[in-house]
């Protein structure tokens, strides 16, 4: 049964004196673009920079191997934190997530059993931790940062105590496929990354889901009137973002040939929420670029290895990073 | 002290543009000590674009503005408010959380050794509320109490800073008739002592029960200034529309009630109760029928419509949809029997602002664009433009974000969203509330026309005007009870009226003023 | 007909959410209460002594000055995550400072960490820039500052003067726990008896109308991101002084500890409503957790692992954040204010 709109409706031209917002000025427009394509422009100058001045940097070798690799991680977190962040909510327990899932797979295959079930496994229990935010936000109504909150401290005590806080060395190469291998010579974290960023895009563009990420996050009420099911969809976020750390759990434990509950995704929500913040989108949701979060990963982790290899220290890069947060905030606060 | 015969304020030649469009074009505006001046037009027209000039909330481009004798440029409300000038905003502006007296006294805290004095502070709060006949606990959270005792805090907080001047800004918009008459007396009471009032309505009864003077606006000029007792309504109305009037809304009920008595109705409540809230409302809707739903602000109106769309549980009473008794969980279970609601309050519970007229106008018909999952964008585009012509949205594409559209078009946007689903029932609370007259006149000629199509709608409004004119039959409700049942002929404004304060249909209309509560 | 005009709203669910309101903040009290009879009876004499008074006081006061500056500035409706690296950046300061004496090495931290809550606050009040993410940023910023200045490495006190500041004491409590007892009692007048105060919780309760109500809402929203900076600095001098030294993760996830102990204490995260000695006393409870922790293994009868603690946290946080919407459930109840 599907509804048709209605028949002949009312053929008169409107006399209301509505008069659309003129958009206006060229400011405006400037600013947009530099919201939108910001990130990108950055990384492009980074790029064409770091092309001409550093050597061996067009090597396969450096870009796919050390920064690709490198972001990959991240760029998968933003995603699912571009998702939630859509809903307007925020998921501040994403690295102790990852860190229970590591733990999780490494000590079910440290027990004999077979990878496809440590995978799963850990997978699952991700999922549960996602479930464990959406419900209290999506059911409870507890503000997203505090729900999070919950896990963020209590997520990292788990996973110490599934092993008791003991670093476990891993060798079982089908179960560190997603950490190690090289199909086609690529690392295949950096296949998995661009697989979840179509796979998210293509959700978030052409499915009812993303549809209503959108309108939950613009408007709650609203949509929950308009016979959305905002419980479920925000629900559905969070079990995303849950399942997004998870993986990259998974592959960190994987790449360290080594499960250790206490470092495993430290800092990754600062990271994550970077990433989507550089790339344009706000924080108050109703809007999600999920190619935005990974150019937004490879670009602050380009210009952090920039710096780096000049010789500046970690720590300062970690000022600059600061730095273009706020300038990313700065060009964002124009719209609206 | 100012020469007291010159006015208290006088605005002139003022311009105000916003990023080039002009907003306020030569207005001037002048208020005399004393009086209480209405100041009307239409949405867009400048009003509150004028207000905000003068209270000091946007800086002007050009003009000249006088208060008490000097000229002045307040560079913030603050000043403003320092300066003997007071506003009341239309939303009730008061912090819930803190007490009434705090909020009475906010940055003006009486003070003992520096440090804030509770007890003086609450006296003298309790001290002007009695003023305006109000005995209630001060030290009371804000949010314990109604919202016209939250507009009486705003008053007395206006009344404490010794103000010259007080700017109401639609305050009767969230009143009920009685509060509304002991509004009216508090304002009668100011002009005594020799306040001056600024008055902003949409409605005319209102202007003309309670002003002296009115001002006119339309399109960023001022194009009327005469005494209140000068001008017809008829004269007031096509000069806020700068148009001769349309002929009035035909009334065209009286020849088809016979036929729609007799068809099953789209929908029955019968006896819904919840909470304290709702006490007992029954109705029933036919197709083809615009039933209005009357009432007094607090009477359940809202809560009827919430809960036959299942947005509110109820905890007794049968909902029959065709025929078919059903429990309506959430919106989502209404919106699957095609009943549709567009909700009071457009801004919160009505449209997604950053998303586009296109997504908004769909949001409802989703589940039925989806093939797997995906949305099927080449019937969401011809549904979007089927609809924008069909109504006469005016926006310049569909992809236009919906927050961009004046208020009328956003209203004809949510309208479009429930009509896409092909609804059996609409439901509509206070469908032109805030939108302009001339949106206002199309929504309501829409509206008649899909009833005539067999559409059956629930009309719930305050303005009498409205349900008079669009009804085929009103029920009224009154403190959470349906009480009575006015079809045809029998819808007069007396009759209305009277079954809203009664809670009897009887043709007996006593227009009682209603004694100011004192009731603590 | 006379029909009432001006009832004062529904007056039992207004008088219940007040109850709620009481229980919540008693409820904390009353759980601190417990924990410490639970204490005193169970590991008796050890757990009484003012040894662990002193102990535990002087430890629980860093954290206490960081959650009352947190209180603040979530009571205007904002958040401060950069404290955790404020005091890595005070602590740094102060020890580098302190080699040209104690009170200007006191004053530096101080100094430098309420610079940073000048950099806040300027950011999201002159650029409109939201909190969240600024304090984010400055988290990331001011912990490479701090790190850089101590070179990369734990930053350590020359012997002497500056140590001396942490072991102080009077009465039997160090001179941090009085520094924590005493900033308490003046943020609690300052919060109930002064204009700034009530603004605070104006702003957090409805900034729209505080600013129509001509609040200096600026000024007081930059106010409390300065506090917070600076007691945050002034946490960061006693880490330093306790220890002798501020290592590279000094600090990290204070920010996180600070938010929890003040939800727990009962203030609202959305802002309008809070408590400053609420506050304290979600601190105290969440350390004692910790302390006993402690004791139960240091009776070993059984062995509670250290990882517990962070579970135990969470979980307390998780039953107040379920009580706070119980409560803010029942205040919607109540009437929607248009």
């Amino acid at each position: 049964m599907t509804p048709e709109a209605v028949g002949p409706l009312v053929a008169e031209p409107a006399t209301g004196t509505a008069t659309p917002v003129p958009r206006g000025a060229r400011r405006v427009q400037w600013t947009v673009w530099a919201q939108r394509y910001g990130a990108l422009a950055t990384l492009v100058v980074l790029f064409v920079y770091n092309a001409i001045a550093t050597p061996f940097f067009l090597t396969p070798q450096s870009l796919l191997f050390v920064l690709l690799r490198q972001a990959a991680p991240i760029a998968i977190v933003a995603v699912g934190m571009a998702i939630v962040i859509g809903t307007a909510g925020i998921d501040l327990s994403v690295g102790s997530v990852m860190a229970i899932a590591g733990q999780v797979g490494a000590t079910l295959v440290l027990h004999d059993q077979p990878f496809l079930l440590a995978i799963v496994a850990a997978l699952l229990v991700s999922a549960v931790c996602g479930l464990f935010n959406g419900t209290l936000v999506a059911r409870f109504g507890v503000q997203p940062i505090i729900a999070t909150l919950i896990l963020f401290i209590a997520g990292r005590g788990i996973a110490q105590l599934i092993t008791g806080g003991k670093l476990q060395t891993l060798a079982d190469p089908d179960f560190q496929w997603i950490g190690l291998a090289r199909p086609f010579g690529v690392p295949a974290q950096v296949i998995v990354a661009v697989v979840v960023a179509v796979v998210a895009w293509l959700i978030m563009r052409f499915t009812v889901f993303g549809r209503y990420v959108l309108a939950v996050g613009g408007n709650e009420t609203a949509s929950r009137l308009a016979g959305v099911p905002a419980a479920r969809v925000k629900l559905l976020a969070y079990v995303t973002s849950g399942v997004l750390a998870g993986l990259v759990g998974l592959i960190a434990v994987s790449a360290n040939s080594a499960s250790d509950a206490n470092n495993v995704g430290v800092g990754m929500e600062l990271d994550a929420i970077a990433a989507v913040a550089v790339a344009g989108t706000p924080l108050t949701g109703g809007k999600v670029t999920v190619w935005g979060a990974v150019v937004g990963a490879v670009m602050l982790k380009l210009l952090q290895n920039t710096l780096i290899a000049h010789g500046i220290t970690k720590e300062v890069a970690q000022m600059v990073e600061g730095a273009v947060i706020i300038a990313a905030l700065w060009l964002q606060r124009h719209e609206a | 002290m100012a020469d007291q015969s010159a006015p208290l304020l006088s605005m002139q030649g003022i311009n105000k543009q916003f990023l080039g469009v002009p907003a306020l074009r030569q207005a001037h505006f002048e208020v005399t000590r004393g009086e209480v001046h209405a100041l009307i037009g239409q949405n867009g027209a400048g009003k509150s674009t004028l207000i905000k000039v003068l209270t000091g909330v946007y800086a002007k481009d050009s003009g000249r503005i006088e208060f008490d004798g000097r000229e002045v440029a307040f560079p913030s409300p603050h000043a403003a408010q320092l300066a003997g000038l007071s506003t009341i905003y239309q939303e009730v502006n008061l912090v819930p959380f803190r007490s009434m007296a705090e909020n009475v006294f906010l940055n003006r805290e009486p003070k003992r050794f520096g440090f804030i004095d509770w007890g003086r502070m609450n006296r003298e709060a309790a001290a002007i509320l009695q003023r305006l006949d109000i005995d209630v606990d001060v030290t009371r959270p804000m949010y314990d109490y109604s919202i016209a005792t939250q507009q009486m805090t705003a008053l007395a907080r206006a009344l404490s800073t010794e103000a010259k001047l007080v700017i109401m800004d639609e305050p009767t918009s969230a009143l009920a008739e009685q509060e509304v008459q002991t509004l009216f007396r508090v304002i009668r009471q100011l002009k005594s002592e020799g306040i001056s009032v600024v008055f902003v309505s949409h409605r005319l009864d209102e202007l003309y029960a309670v002003s002296d003077r009115v001002t006119v606006m339309r399109d960023g000029r001022t194009v009327e200034e005469c005494p209140m007792s000068e001008i017809s309504r008829f004269e007031l109305v096509s000069r806020m529309l700068g148009r001769e009037l349309a002929a009035e809304l035909s009334h065209r009920r009286g020849d088809e009630d016979g036929a729609l008595a007799d068809r099953q109705p789209v929908l029955e409540a019968v006896d819904l109760h919840r909470g304290r809230a709702l006490d007992g409302v029954s109705l029933s809707i036919r197709p083809g029928e615009i039933v209005g739903l009357a009432g007094l602000l607090g009477s359940g109106r809202s809560e009827t419509a919430r809960a036959i769309f299942g947005a509110d549980p109820h905890d007794s009473g049968t909902i029959t949809v065709e025929g078919t008794p059903l429990h309506l969980k959430s919106p989502r279970d209404a919106v699957e029997h095609k009943i549709g609601f567009a909700s009071e309050d457009r801004k919160t519970d009505g449209i997604i602002p950053q998303l586009s007229v296109r997504e908004n106008l769909t949001l409802a018909l989703l589940p039925h664009l989806r093939r797997h999952g995906i949305v099927d964008r080449k019937r969401q585009a011809e549904i979007v433009d089927r609809f924008i012509k069909a109504i006469g949205i005016k926006c310049s594409s569909p992809d236009q974000p919906i927050r961009e559209l004046s208020g009328g078009n956003q209203q004809k946007v949510i309208l479009a969203r429930w009509l896409c689903i092909n609804p059996k029932l609409l439901i509509l609370d206070e469908p032109t509330r805030g939108i302009d007259v001339g949106a206002k006149r199309d929504i309501q000629v829409l509206v008649r026309q899909l009833a005539d199509e067999g559409l059956a709608v629930l009309l719930i409004s305050s303005e009498l005007e409205e349900i008079i004119a669009d009804a085929n039959r009103v029920v009224t409700l009154r403190d959470g009870r349906s009480v009575a049942e006015l079809t045809g002929d029998q819808i007069t404004e007396d009759a209305l009226m009277h079954a809203m304060a009664t809670g009897s249909a009887a043709d007996d209309a006593g227009t009682d003023a209603g004694s100011p509560g004192s009731t603590a | 007909m006379t029909t009432t005009v001006t009832t004062p709203g529904r007056t039992t669910p207004g008088r219940r959410v007040r109850a709620g309101l009481l229980l919540q903040r008693q409820g904390a009290l009353i759980a601190l209460v417990i924990l410490v009879v639970f204490g005193a009876l169970r590991y008796g004499e050890k757990f009484a002594t003012g040894f662990n008074l002193s102990s535990f006081t002087g430890d629980t006061a860093k954290y206490g000055l960081v959650a009352l500056g947190m209180t603040f500035v979530i009571m205007t409706g904002g958040i401060d995550l950069s404290v955790g690296s404020v005091v890595a950046l005070g602590g740094v300061v102060a020890i580098k400072v302190s080699d040209h004496g104690l009170l200007p090495g006191l004053l530096a931290g101080i100094a430098a960490g309420a610079a940073v809550g000048v950099l806040n606050g300027l950011l999201i009040t002159k650029l409109k820039l939201p909190p969240f993410i600024v304090t984010l940023a400055t988290l990331l910023a001011i912990r490479g500052l701090a790190l850089t200045l101590a070179g990369t490495r734990a930053a350590v006190a020359a012997p002497g003067g500056f140590q001396k500041l942490g072991n102080w004491s009077l009465l039997g409590l160090p001179v941090a726990a009085w520094a924590m007892f005493l900033a308490f009692l003046v943020g609690a007048a300052a919060l109930h008896y002064t204009p700034w105060g009530r603004q605070i919780l104006a702003i957090g309760g409805n900034v729209d109308a505080a600013k129509l109500m001509g609040l200096p809402v600026v000024r007081t929203t930059f106010s409390v991101y300065v506090l917070s900076g600076a007691l945050a600095g002034c946490a960061g001098v006693f880490l330093g002084s306790q220890n002798g030294s501020v290592d590279t993760a000094a600090g990290q996830g204070w920010e996180l500890t600070a938010i929890a102990a003040v939800v727990v204490g009962g203030t609202l995260l959305t802002g309008g409503v809070g408590s400053v000695l609420s506050t304290l006393v979600g601190v105290l409870l969440l350390q004692l957790i910790f302390n006993l922790i402690v004791f139960e293994n240091g009776k070993g009868v059984i062995n509670i692992s250290s990882f517990w603690e962070s579970v135990i946290r969470g979980a307390f946080l998780l039953v107040v954040v379920l009580l706070q919407v119980r409560l803010v459930k029942r205040r919607s109840a109540t009437g929607r204010p248009a």
